[in-house]
């Protein structure tokens, strides 16, 4: 018996001496931060089957080195200083433009052949951007068809800013046909607002 | 024949929409790019893919901006990989796994998790992050 407690004690000793020992879990950390609108979504943290919610701004789950893990509630400036390196690195959020086509024809606006500078202003102060054209329709006429014009009306804007001098493989086009509507109607209603191109220039 | 090419002609298009899932906006200090066991230096504008891992230098850094508009940044010694990346422009459906290694990594949801809250994990050497959107940081480590 007292045999052990030395061999315990002469490695606890020699532990001491030498590095402490590596700890068999990492530590782990995540905060719920609030967006620029002042609203917080939500992460559900999953380990070792148990769920736990954080959808509070700055709401933390932190798991220690020992394993155990804890709720707690970060700070904005204690935020920055452990995650100011990640945070500044972030890419400038997408910028939206919409673009509208005068009715029955393919030639846009007056408002929006200004907006189109405003496009080109927004490329010149991004690194390597570029630019997602998203077509929409009405809720007139078959889904199929609305995904068909709407990728229509993405790929003629695409011709448009190829035109000004954007280059073509810079510009991704997508057709969401009527799935969002930015002016909510029932099925088959002919609404001009909703017949438009959003431009993302990323 | 035609069949035979008219097979080439759509693998190749849907390898071509494979390839790229997000672009890197913004290089700072030392990153590299590991694809296929290669590691590659990363600089503006090059292509992100599935499969790739991000790995940043003590004085580096790296952020991604997705198909989706989805934002990923990762800080100093960090290693961050994309395991899966499907995204529908038409539907907005599709699934985005990530895993962070060690290091810090911030993130701004994007399409998909607005349209399926969930549809986005980051994967910890501990935990599963379900994204319900929006914007959260992780560390894994303890920096060092």
């Amino acid at each position: 018996m007292r045999a052990a407690l030395v061999v315990v004690a002469a490695a606890v000793a020699a532990g001491c001496a030498q590095a402490p020992p590596k700890p068999v879990v990492t530590e782990e950390y995540v905060v719920v931060l609030p967006g620029p609108d002042g609203r917080t979504g939500s992460v559900e943290v999953e380990r070792g089957g148990a769920r736990r919610l954080l959808s509070e701004p700055y709401a933390a789950s932190r798991i220690g080195a020992d394993g155990q893990q804890s709720a707690l509630k970060a700070s904005e400036p204690e935020v920055r200083s452990t995650f100011g390196a990640a945070l500044s690195a972030l890419p400038a959020r997408p910028a939206t433009f919409m673009l509208y086509f005068v009715t029955g024809k393919d030639e846009l606006t007056a408002e929006s052949k200004a907006d189109v500078q405003k496009v080109l202003d927004e490329l010149s102060r991004r690194p390597s951007p570029d630019v997602l054209a998203i077509g929409h329709t009405d809720s007139v006429g078959a889904q199929e068809l609305n995904d068909r014009l709407s990728l229509q009306r993405a790929e003629r804007v695409k011709a448009l800013l190829v035109a000004i001098g954007i280059a073509a493989e810079r510009i991704y086009v997508a057709g969401r046909g009527e799935r969002e509507l930015l002016v909510p109607t029932a099925d088959n209603v002919d609404e001009p607002r909703n017949r438009r191109v959003e431009i993302n220039v990323r | 024949m035609r069949t035979f090419a008219t097979i080439i002609l759509l693998a190749s298009a849907s390898a071509v929409w494979a390839q790229e899932v997000g672009q890197v906006k913004v290089a700072k200090g030392s990153v590299q790019i590991e694809r296929a066991g290669q590691r590659t230096p990363v600089a503006v504008g090059m292509a992100v893919r599935q499969a790739d891992t991000l790995l940043t230098g003590a004085d580096g850094s790296v952020g991604v901006t997705f198909s989706d508009n989805s934002l990923l940044s990762a800080g100093p010694n960090s290693a961050l990989t994309i395991d899966r990346y499907a995204f529908d422009s038409t539907t907005h459906a599709g699934q985005f796994d990530a895993s962070l290694r060690k290091g810090t990594l911030s993130v701004i949801s994007g399409k998909m998790v607005k349209q399926t809250p969930g549809a986005m994990r980051v994967r910890t050497p501990s935990t599963v992050l379900g994204v319900r959107g929006t914007e959260f940081v992780v560390r894994v480590g303890d920096g060092s």
